[in-house]
């Protein structure tokens, strides 16, 4: 084992580090924003309304995010469509091509989370929002979506894991992410040991900070569920 | 469509590897999982930390990491043995490292549903079990196995329908799965899009069977449990 080499290529691990995180970031921002629709249209008793969502959100989950990540980076460019519109400079950039294949797969993933938490909502929360006189806007602006995000949070926790992990095919898009700095560092030096276990560390320490957050974050939100202190 | 048509044969034949590598590292990760759940609740303090670094560690690193890692350190590795031995260079089979890789990764998941499967069996029944004279591994066999694949089924499904997923990344090392032959035909047909669809189609239907094969195991497993 050689770590000089690891010491000396530090600064591109700490690029591709800001790179992963940018990337996970905002595709869990734009998801999550996806995810909230999708969700509530999901829900609904309507079928019409309900299949387009439940379709999108089983085809997210049902297939690989690399097939995702393909059909998009080699896939656009097939449609003369797009090739003749402004979306061709967009999809000609390698890191929009992961950002919205990221962000539609977490959409996706987050959907089905946020589904799930909103029909196991207690109906007697929903009946006393009723009976008071609230309106359905209402309703779901002061009881569902709020008691719905306290509950998801564990399952959450794990899909910001999940896309964390994910985002490690941005390294094979000729993106310099985390993985794509140990890929180069592999690719200029021969030390696949060296490379890949630093790429490895980094994620596992963002991993764990993402444990602990999360658990931070539910300390606080389900502190109404805490035995009582003495 | 003309060109679907054509290039299907490919395609089913990355299918049928893709279904060989899913298989195969199944088995590897049920016997790792196996492993690391009785590890996890021995009384050994060695084997317990030992499966705890395991699972936490595998689960912490993006697959594709340990993949490459696993794939390209290990092609060293095996000629570095070699070396010493006096052998002639080897190239690693990417079929076996892939396999190898996709059980070793999963072992870990399956090693926590396992874990949680064991400990929902009702210790009565492992009681009554040494209360007949058996021994531990009777115990084992007779009782706590065919009782915690009920409560393991659910976490089971889920991993394997996740790596069934995984093993996308196999096209990576230089697999000729079902990924990796659609880019081929994507590329030389110039209709990257529709190949990957069809790819994605078929991955659809790998899970659609395999919930309908889950689906007849949890019946199958919950005969003796009474439903309201």
């Amino acid at each position: 084992m050689d770590f000089q080499v690891i010491i000396e290529n530090l600064p591109l691990y700490f690029k591709g580090l800001q790179t992963t995180v940018v990337l996970v970031f905002a595709s869990l921002a734009v998801g999550l924003c996806l995810a909230i629709p999708i969700a509530l249209l999901a829900t609904s008793k309507r079928k019409w309304l309900s299949a387009p969502p439940k379709a999108y959100i089983y085809f997210f989950r049902g297939t690989p995010l690399l097939v995702q990540m393909f059909m998009i980076y080699h896939g656009m460019g097939q449609f003369e469509v797009v090739r003749e519109s402004f979306l061709w400079a967009v999809f000609q950039e390698a890191w929009a091509c992961a950002l919205v294949a990221f962000a539609l797969n977490t959409a996706g993933y987050t959907g089905e989370i946020l589904r799930g938490t909103i029909e196991q909502t207690p109906y007697g929360e929903v009946e006393a929002a009723k009976s008071v006189g609230m309106s359905k806007p209402l309703i779901y602006r002061r009881i569902i979506l709020p008691s719905t995000f306290r509950r998801a949070l564990p399952a959450y926790g794990n899909e910001v894991i999940f896309m964390l992990h994910g985002s490690s095919l941005a390294g094979l898009i000729t993106i310099v992410d985390l993985f794509g700095a140990a890929k180069i560092v592999n690719a200029r030096n021969f030390v696949p040991f060296e490379s890949f276990i630093t790429a490895g560390l980094f994620y596992l320490i963002i991993t764990f900070l993402i444990v602990w957050g999360f658990k931070r974050a539910e300390h606080r939100w389900h502190a109404y569920l805490r035995p009582r202190e003495s | 469509m003309s060109e679907v048509i054509a290039y299907f044969p490919l395609i089913m034949k990355g299918m049928l590897l893709t279904v060989e590598v899913a298989v195969l590292s199944l088995l590897i990760a049920i016997l790792l999982g196996m492993i690391g759940a009785l590890a996890k609740l021995s009384k050994s303090r060695i084997a317990k930390s030992i499966a705890g670094t395991y699972t936490t560690v595998i689960r912490g690193i993006p697959d594709l990491v340990l993949m490459t890692l696993i794939f390209f350190g290990g092609q060293i590795l095996v000629n570095d043995i070699g070396e010493k031995l006096g052998w002639d260079y080897i190239d690693v089979n990417p079929f076996i490292a892939g396999v190898l890789t996709i059980g070793f990764i999963f072992g870990a998941y399956f090693a926590e549903s396992f874990r949680g499967g064991i400990l929902a069996v009702s210790r009565g029944e492992i009681e009554a079990g040494y209360a007949f004279g058996m021994k531990p591994q009777q115990v084992f066999f007779r009782i706590t196995l065919p009782a915690m694949v009920r409560h393991a089924l659910p976490g089971f499904g889920n991993n394997w329908l996740v790596m069934v997923k995984t093993t996308a990344l196999v096209s990576v090392i230089g697999l000729q799965d079902m990924v990796y032959n659609a880019g081929l035909a994507g590329g030389s047909t110039r209709k990257p899009f529709t190949f990957y669809c069809v790819v994605a189609f078929l991955f659809l239907v790998i899970t659609g069977v395999s919930d309908v094969g889950l689906r007849w195991l949890d019946k199958r497993y919950s005969v003796g449990v009474r439903k309201a």
